[in-house]
């Protein structure tokens, strides 16, 4: 496959392996790789044991499924057990704990969700049974938002009225702020994300990079374009630099997708939002706005979205954050595993918890 | 499935703001609502069920070669 | 005839009588059989006997490269070849819903009969049950197999051994790719065919030649050949150790793959074994494998090696992972 086998040859994986650890510290580099899908790719690849000692790679909060607030689940289930409404959700959603239960769980007393692909399946399933109410559980970053935006939009358009979205969209810089100001997390590093920064540009970690004086490094999500990003950063750390870079120059631009930020401002409003494990982060959420509320699935069928912090054994907002592996959290492997989860680190198949115990056993 | 997950695909045919693209002999039509002058025989990246932006094959060709340069001069090491 | 299934039909009654006798056995026939008493009478048989069931609930019913009646029999057969066992006689249990077509239930015997021809089966025995409309989604099929176990081999977990290799019959994922394309609703198109097909013909045969050299045989069906590699390295208490690259995935299979997030090694295969072969023989077993249509993509995987028990995998970056078993990410109704 064109422009993916290319960036996935192993020679050139060996030797930026070599150049990484020639340019790596006597202690282990901290960095960060704050997508999901990073930890997913980084995971599957076995590119931890093949930098141990030299780089220590932290998981951050680019989960969105992990920091959706377990109250959007019960949200969720309400709307489908009490208000009869057909769910349609991206399938990592399904076995997200809420406060008592999972979507996957209330299948089975008949609450009824659709996997879908993309939200535009989701507003032709509305247009397919007029009857029924609609909602999509709308979780993402800003990669996913512009879809979401595009569905509403397409929604609104075409006048598919039982169509609306539960959403938790939340926004990367404004996390990667919080964490770099947090010195019990010490990053040196970030690895930044590759399909949000086509969507916001990468000019929007500039802030990060330039106020905290860490390197950021945009990277792709092959093999190649994580190790390259990796030595990049340690590149800028061997200059004494911290400027944004962009490893995934083949799609992301420093000006990012203009059309695609024209829409997110179209529909969606910033706002402050709670982040599971984490907190309220001040702006890093994106609501419906009020042109669109027709479409806001909270206000349509009044049911809010509770963010409560929880005070468990959990510590999945430590892994989030950096501050521990996930071994480092009591529940890990044990009261806490892939098919019981405890927490979203490990029920999403993004999670920093759920990659480790999945990929993670040498 | 990760959530931003977004794969480089060829696209075969326009009609309106949508698109049939391809990727390793797999077809799907997406969207491209989000994308001005997407053109045939060109490459986007697909999220969701939509083009968030097109491949650029010049900078993928200097990122490759970057690659190649990268191996070559590990050999010497 | 009626053009489709009413409940009469499972009554027991004239009904019953019809569409066994102008149906199904029109689809059957063999001495067997066609003497419609309560039991397959099958005569003596000599050497030792294997005997397997399994369910078919596979929705959409016909898919591209196979269909129910297709796999109800291959995976009979599969499940009696990677045992040793080259099956003699199958029976056939079938739960059809109220109102569907005749022309399905004859679709789906026709690969039923088919499969059975290639494999040299019969089918001699079986059953007709009929429940309400919205009771039973189509066609159910349960396939039991009587099988006699090839001379001298038993499958031997605990006979696996450092140095062994792991040999893969052909390419992974291809039959969930076809179903998941079949049901449409991910609106993708690509030419991927299901795999399904009998194995006996292509795994017996290498019994007889390496004996115990093979020391287990599996086929990767639901959760594909990563469950299939964890089950054996737990039964074993073995490490296997993947490579990668080596890998067979069909490109079509790949870029389903690709877009849609999946992993090969947990889709599900309806023609493919997993072979733990010594080390000395599994080039020799793998061309052997190359010569016959269900094998040309035969390849070694892996290796057993010391440590602890369980599944890695090198990867292309020349790291290592884990191979655990999947968790809740795999499709219903693949078989």
């Amino acid at each position: 496959m064109r422009y993916i086998n290319e960036f996935r040859d192993p020679a050139t994986a060996r030797a930026l392996v070599e150049r990484i650890r020639r340019d790596a510290g006597d202690a282990p580099v901290r960095l960060m790789e704050v997508c999901g899908t990073h930890t997913v790719a980084i995971a599957r690849g076995g590119i931890r044991p093949l930098l141990s000692g030299a780089v220590t790679m932290l998981s951050g909060p680019g989960c969105p499924v992990c920091v959706t607030p377990d109250g959007y689940i019960d949200a969720a289930i309400a709307l489908g057990m009490e208000r009869g409404v057909l769910l349609a959700s991206f399938g990592d959603m399904l076995r997200v704990p809420g406060k008592s239960s999972s979507l996957e769980k209330e299948k089975g007393n008949g609450l009824e969700v659709r996997v879908v692909y993309s939200p535009l399946d989701a507003v032709a399933l509305a247009d397919a049974v007029p009857d029924r109410e609609v909602v999509f559980l709308g979780v993402g970053f800003e990669t996913t938002a512009p879809a979401i935006g595009g569905a509403i939009r397409t929604a609104a358009r075409r006048g598919v009225r039982n169509f609306s979205v539960l959403s938790s969209v939340r926004t990367i810089p404004e996390a990667m702020g919080i964490l770099a100001a947090d010195p019990e997390v010490r990053i040196e590093g970030f690895l930044c994300p590759a399909h949000v920064s086509v969507v916001i540009g990468t000019d929007a970690y500039r802030a990060v990079a330039e106020r905290r004086r860490i390197p950021c490094v945009v990277a792709g999500f092959e093999p190649l374009d994580i190790l390259l990003g990796i030595s990049m950063l340690l590149r800028q750390r061997k200059a004494g630099v911290a400027l944004v870079e962009n490893e995934y120059s083949r799609v992301a631009t420093s000006t990012g997708n203009r059309k695609a930020q024209e829409l997110i401002r179209e529909i969606f409003v910033p706002c402050d939002t709670g982040w599971r494990g984490i907190g309220v982060i001040p702006g890093s959420g994106l609501r419906i706005a009020d042109a669109y509320a027709a479409f806001d699935a909270e206000r349509k069928f009044g049911v809010p979205v509770v963010f409560a912090a929880e005070g468990t054994a959990c510590r999945c907002g430590d892994v989030l954050k950096g501050k521990i592996t996930p071994p480092g959290c009591p529940l890990f492997g044990k009261a806490c595993v892939p098919e019981e989860p405890y927490g979203p680190c490990m029920v999403s198949s993004e999670g920093s918890c759920a990659a480790y115990y999945k990929y993670g056993a040498l | 499935m990760p959530m931003c997950l977004g794969v480089p695909a060829k696209v075969l045919e326009i009609r309106d703001s949508a698109a049939v693209v391809e990727l390793g002999g797999v077809r799907r039509e997406i969207s491209v609502m989000l994308l001005d002058d997407v053109s045939v025989g060109g490459w986007v990246i697909v999220h969701a069920g939509f083009a968030i932006e097109k491949l650029s094959e010049d900078e993928a060709r200097e990122t490759l070669s970057l690659f190649r340069e990268i191996a070559a001069a590990d050999e010497i090491h | 005839m009626h053009e489709k299934i009413l409940l009469s039909h499972g009554e027991g009654g004239k009904r019953t009588r019809d569409l066994i006798a102008k149906v199904i056995a029109r689809y059957f026939d063999n001495p067997v059989l066609s003497s419609f008493l309560d039991s397959g009478l099958l005569g003596r048989i000599d050497g030792e006997i294997a005997f397997t069931t399994d369910g078919y609930v596979v929705t959409p019913p016909f898919f591209p490269g196979g269909d129910i009646g297709r796999l109800a029999v291959c995976g009979t057969v599969n499940d009696l070849a990677v045992c040793g066992a080259k099956a003699t006689a199958i029976s056939c249990g079938l739960i059809l819903e109220e109102g569907l077509p005749i022309s399905t239930l004859e679709r789906a015997l026709a690969g039923m009969r088919d499969a059975a021809a290639e494999a040299g089966v019969s089918i001699a025995c079986g059953d007709t049950k009929v429940v309400e409309r919205g009771k039973g989604d189509g066609i159910f099929i349960t396939t039991a197999g009587v099988g006699v176990a090839v001379d001298g081999w038993r499958p031997a977990p605990s006979g696996i051994r450092p140095g062994d290799r792991i040999v893969l019959t052909g390419t992974m994922g291809d039959h969930q790719v076809a179903v998941l394309i079949a049901r449409r609703h991910l609106a993708i198109e690509a030419p991927v065919l299901s795999d399904v097909a009998p194995l006996a013909g292509l795994l017996l045969p290498l019994l007889s030649r390496y004996a115990g050299k093979v020391r287990f045989m599996r086929d990767p069906t639901r959760g594909g050949a990563g469950v299939t590699l964890n089950e054996i390295a737990t039964s074993a208490n073995a490490r296997f150790v993947l490579d990668e690259a080596r890998l067979p995935v069909r490109e079509s299979v790949r870029g389903v793959c690709e877009i849609l997030g999946f992993d090969p090694l947990y889709l599900a295969n309806e023609g493919k074994a997993v072979l733990v072969v010594a080390g000395d023989v599994a080039e020799a077993i793998v061309a052997a494998l190359r010569e016959h249509p269900y094998g040309r993509e035969a390849a070694i995987i892996g290796e057993v090696t010391e440590g602890a028990a369980g599944v890695r995998m090198r990867t292309l970056s020349g790291g290592v992972r884990a191979v655990d078993y999947p968790v809740g990410d795999q499709l219903p109704r693949i078989c």
